[in-house]
C-alpha cells in the first residue's frame, strides 16, 4: 500500500535532473527500452566561473553510448514516477493518491499505522516505510531527529526551458538520445555562495537549476530567485538557453547534511528512506537518486526478513542499517562527512577563490609580445597579489577569523592557498 | 524574468485555507525577515513595516520553514491532492 500526496506519483517531486539507475537495472534490467527516459548521459562539463573568466573541463565517453548508458538517465519525474509507480502497482502493490499522511500509530512502543488526513482514515500495518522527503515532518513527530539547521539544508530552483529538439542537439553536440550535463561549480554561477548551476538536456527542453547552501543564502543580501535569474542571464550561460521559453518553475530543498545530519532512520515497525533520512552525497558528485533507490530496496528486503520471522521490533529491522552500512550509501556518505562542515568553514572556495584561479587560467592563455617565460613569471605574480588583496580584504579577514592564519595567509598567500585546496580536495573530490 | 510570470506557467490546485500559519505577532517583533528574502516564489513580501503572506504560489519546499529563527512559523503539506502539481 503506498500513500501518495500528490494526484499522482512525481507530482509533487523535484530533483536536479539525473535518475542514477543502478538499483533500478537490478529491479527491471534494461528498464531504458520501456521507461520514459528523455536522455541517457553521456559527458559531464564542468565550469568553474568568475563574473568575467570562466575554464571548463569536459569528461565524456564513447562507453556511456552503450547499455547501462554509465548508469545515468536524464529524466522528468512527472513522467517517470508516473511509469514508475504503474511497474508497482503491476507487481501488487496499491496506490492511494491525493492522501496526506498526518501522523504515525503508535501502540506499546510500536509504529502500528499511520493516520491520513481528514475523516477516520488510519490504515494499520506490519511495518511503515517513510519515504516522505527532505521536509521530514512524521520523522520528526517520531522523534527520531533533531530540528534541521540551515546549514543542513540547500534549495534549489529550476525551470524547465523548452528548445526544440535539433537547437538542443546541435548547441550541445548531441546525437539521437544522446544528453549531458553542464555543471557549474559556484563561483559566479552563485554570486559566490556555496551551491551551483546546472543545466541538463532533457529530450525537447532544458532543465535550469541554481542550488545554494541555505545558510550562507541567510547571511547574504541577496534574493533568491535573483539568483536563477543571474545565473540564466550570465555570460556563460546565456547562450545555451536563448531563444528558449519557461515552462515550469520548480524549487525545493536538498538534504545537504550529509552523515553527521542523518536521522535515526529506524525503530519498532518503522523505517526511513530516502531524503527523509537525508541519505544524499553532497559532494562533486551530488547523487541522491541511487542513494533513494537503494534505501527503499534495503527497506524492501528488510521487510521481507521480518515477515519471515514475523517480528517487525527494531531488533529485527536492524538488519536495514547493516544492509545501508555494507552498501554505499552509508560508506559515500560517510567518506564526504566532512563536506557540510567544509563548505561552511571555508567559504573563499565558492567565490574569491575562482576569481583568481580563472584569472590565472586566462593569463596563461593571453596572447602579447612578452616572452612567455616573463609572461608565466607575471601570471603566478599576478595570482600571488590576487589571493593577498583577498586575505588582506574585509571579507578575507571575515573568512579567516583566526588571527594567526589571517596573518600567515597575508604574508604567504601561496601558502595558505595550497594547504586550502589540499583540504578542499580532500572533503570534497 | 518576474516571479508571478514564472508561477503562472505552473499547474496548482490551490486550496481555500493556507497550510502554513504564519504568527505575525512575532513577525512584527523579527529584526531581519530573512522569510522575505529566501522564499523561492516571494510569498513572503512587506508592505511598509508589515509582513504579508500569500500561499497560492508555494511550491511546498519548506525553505521558510527552516530558515525562520522566531517561531513564527507552523508549517504543512496542503490537503492531498491541492498545491502544486509539478509537469515535469
Amino acid at each position: 500500500m503506498v500513500l501518495e500526496r500528490g494526484e499522482n506519483p512525481g507530482s509533487k517531486n523535484v530533483f536536479g535532473g539525473i535518475l542514477y539507475s543502478t538499483v533500478l537495472n537490478r529491479l527491471i534490467p534494461n528498464f531504458w527500452e520501456k521507461a520514459p527516459i528523455e536522455r541517457h548521459v553521456k559527458g559531464i562539463q564542468i565550469f568553474l566561473i568568475s563574473d568575467k573568466n570562466a575554464v571548463s573541463i569536459g569528461v565524456e565517453s564513447e562507453e556511456h553510448n552503450k547499455p547501462p548508458y554509465n548508469n545515468s538517465f536524464i529524466i522528468t519525474r512527472n513522467k517517470f514516477d508516473k511509469w514508475y509507480a504503474n511497474q508497482a502497482e503491476e507487481a501488487g502493490a496499491f496506490i492511494i493518491p491525493n492522501t496526506v499522511v498526518d501522523d504515525l500509530i503508535w501502540e506499546n512502543g510500536k509504529v502500528v499505522g499511520v493516520k491520513a488526513r481528514g475523516g477516520d482514515g488510519e490504515l494499520y500495518a506490519d511495518a511503515v516505510i517513510v519515504a516522505e522527503g527532505v521536509n521530514s515532518l512524521l520523522t520528526g513527530k517520531a522523534g527520531l531527529r533533531r530540528d534541521y539547521e540551515p546549514r543542513q539544508v540547500a534549495l534549489g530552483m529550476k525551470e524547465v526551458i523548452e528548445l526544440p529538439k535539433e537547437v538542443i542537439e546541435e548547441r550541445f553536440h548531441l546525437n539521437g538520445r544522446e544528453g549531458v550535463e553542464y555543471k557549474y561549480i559556484a563561483g559566479d554561477a552563485t554570486k559566490g555562495i556555496w551551491g551551483g548551476g546546472n543545466i541538463y538536456t532533457n529530450l525537447e527542453s532544458l532543465s535550469v537549476v541554481t542550488w545554494v547552501g541555505l545558510k550562507p543564502l541567510m547571511e547574504q543580501n541577496i534574493k533568491a530567485t535573483e539568483l536563477l535569474e543571474h545565473f540564466k542571464n550570465h555570460p556563460f550561460v546565456r547562450n545555451y538557453i536563448k531563444g528558449g521559453k519557461t515552462i515550469e518553475y520548480q524549487a525545493h530543498l536538498a538534504p545537504d547534511g550529509g552523515y553527521d545530519s542523518t536521522p535515526k532512520y529506524f525503530t519498532n515497525g518503522l523505517l526511513v528512506v530516502g531524503d527523509a533520512a537525508r541519505f544524499l552525497n553532497a559532494s562533486v558528485h551530488y547523487e541522491g537518486t541511487n542513494f533513494a533507490m537503494a534505501s527503499g530496496e534495503a527497506a524492501a528486503k528488510t521487510i521481507m526478513e521480518a515477515k519471515k520471522k514475523n517480528d517487525f521490533t527494531a531488533n529485527t529491522l536492524s538488519y536495514y542499517q547493516k544492509l545501508l552500512s555494507g552498501s554505499f550509501v552509508m560508506k559515500d556518505l560517510k567518506r564526504y562527512r566532512k563536506m557540510n562542515r567544509f563548505a561552511e568553514a571555508n567559504p573563499e572556495f565558492f567565490g574569491p577563490y575562482f576569481d583568481v584561479i580563472t584569472q590565472m587560467a586566462v593569463d596563461f592563455f593571453t596572447v602579447n609580445e612578452l616572452p612567455k617565460r616573463t609572461a608565466e613569471f607575471q601570471m603566478l605574480k599576478r595570482f600571488r597579489s590576487g589571493l593577498k588583496q583577498f586575505y588582506s580584504s574585509e571579507l578575507g579577514a571575515k573568512y579567516n577569523h583566526n588571527w594567526f592564519t589571517r596573518t600567515f595567509a597575508r604574508i604567504c598567500p601561496l601558502m595558505r592557498f595550497m594547504w586550502q585546496s589540499l583540504k578542499g580536495a580532500l572533503a570534497f573530490i | 524574468m518576474k516571479i508571478d510570470d514564472k508561477l503562472a506557467l505552473n499547474l496548482f490546485h490551490v486550496d481555500s485555507e493556507a497550510h502554513i500559519k504564519v504568527d505575525k505577532e512575532k513577525c512584527r517583533k523579527c529584526p531581519h525577515k530573512v522569510c522575505t528574502r529566501v522564499c523561492p516564489v516571494e510569498n513572503y513580501t512587506l508592505e511598509g513595516d508589515e509582513l504579508v503572506f500569500a500561499w497560492e504560489g508555494c511550491l511546498e519546499c519548506g525553505t521558510c520553514n527552516i530558515a525562520c529563527d522566531q517561531g513564527a512559523i507552523t508549517w504543512d503539506y496542503p490537503r492531498g491532492g491541492h498545491g502544486i502539481c509539478f509537469r515535469f
